[in-house]
């Protein structure tokens, strides 16, 4: 991946905008103002940044609990390692999964190396849904859990901190 | 919620123009008023529906990290340590799972050196045991929500 890195006005206005925009009709004005330069340089530096992807999207992020997505899993799998790199995009793909990463193992304890995050609406709507996934792994799984989220203890989103 | 707001958070989950008076664009595309758009994302931020409007900072990209965590926080002292754990400004998200391994957190830093040194500094706080999980590899990230 390229790295891009950012510069201290980059990090000033990434300060300023974390937690939101204003919601005000100038809200880059507003930040341009907190951050001490123009508002066309707050403008097209985080034209830059997005077009970088250090900025990923502009825009609302839903609370998934609050939508009614109350059932958020965690689904772990113990994949052969020699069929990861063919099975981990094939279960990334399914439009149910919204998060798919490898991660290392962390034996004895630990033993799944494919992590995806599925969300439903209730428990039998993720199982149904993880067994789509243990049908589309049999044969190159050993074991598997699922890891029902229980509570929302934080949600901020990064936050810098000062330096 | 109503059919307008479902429209807002519908179609303004990214694209949020950055010109002059930007809500005022958006509002013109959802056909509706620029204090209206004003005013509805904010009761929705209250009511917390949205988390937050405006950008979503990628910290990898930033020359950072993210790094999953997760720890086996004994019940009777489970708030004090989540309590500790979330006072850290570089745990950007934490769950609480039904799993031995009963609390899970994403650190975001801009520097990559930073994970190693929270970590180090959460254990100390709270004497718990924290096991990282580092992507090693990212086959999806992206889920539109459907309000």
């Amino acid at each position: 991946m390229t790295m891009h890195g950012i510069d201290r006005i980059d990090r000033a206005i990434t300060r300023a905008t974390q937690a939101g925009l204003p919601l005000v009709p100038y809200p880059y004005h507003d930040v341009a103002a907190e951050v001490g330069i123009g508002d066309a340089d707050v403008v097209s530096r985080m034209q830059r940044m997005l077009e970088e992807g250090v900025i990923r999207r502009i825009g609302a992020v839903p609370n998934h609990y609050a939508l009614g997505l109350v059932a958020n899993a965690m689904t772990v799998w113990d994949v052969d390692d020699e069929a990861l790199g063919r099975l981990g995009p094939q279960v990334g793909a399914l439009e149910f999964v919204s998060h798919c990463y490898h991660r290392p193992r962390r034996l004895p304890v630990w033993p799944y190396n494919l992590f995806a995050m599925v969300h439903g609406k209730n428990r039998a709507e993720v199982d149904e849904k993880v067994a789509v996934i243990a049908t589309l792994l049999a044969g190159s799984c050993r074991s598997s859990d699922v890891l029902m989220s229980r509570r929302i203890l934080k949600k901020a989103g990064l936050r810098l901190a000062a330096r | 919620m109503d059919e307008i707001d479902k429209r807002i958070i519908n179609g303004l989950q990214g694209g949020f123009p950055l010109s002059e008076r930007p809500y005022r664009d958006a509002a013109r595309v959802l056909g509706i008023a620029e204090g209206d758009l004003i005013r509805r994302l904010s009761n929705l931020i209250d009511q917390g529906v949205l988390s937050r409007f405006g950008p979503m900072y990628d910290a990898e990209r930033m020359g950072g990290a993210f790094c999953l965590c997760a720890m086996a926080a004994p019940a009777e002292r489970f708030e004090e340590i989540a309590a500790r754990v979330n006072a850290h400004c570089e745990v950007a998200h934490n769950y609480e799972r039904a799993h031995a391994l009963n609390m899970w957190f994403v650190l975001a830093v801009d520097r990559r050196e930073r994970v190693d040194e929270v970590v180090a500094e959460i254990e100390k706080e709270t004497g718990a045991k924290i096991l990282t999980f580092p992507k090693l590899d990212e086959f999806f990230v992206g889920l539109r929500i459907e309000a």
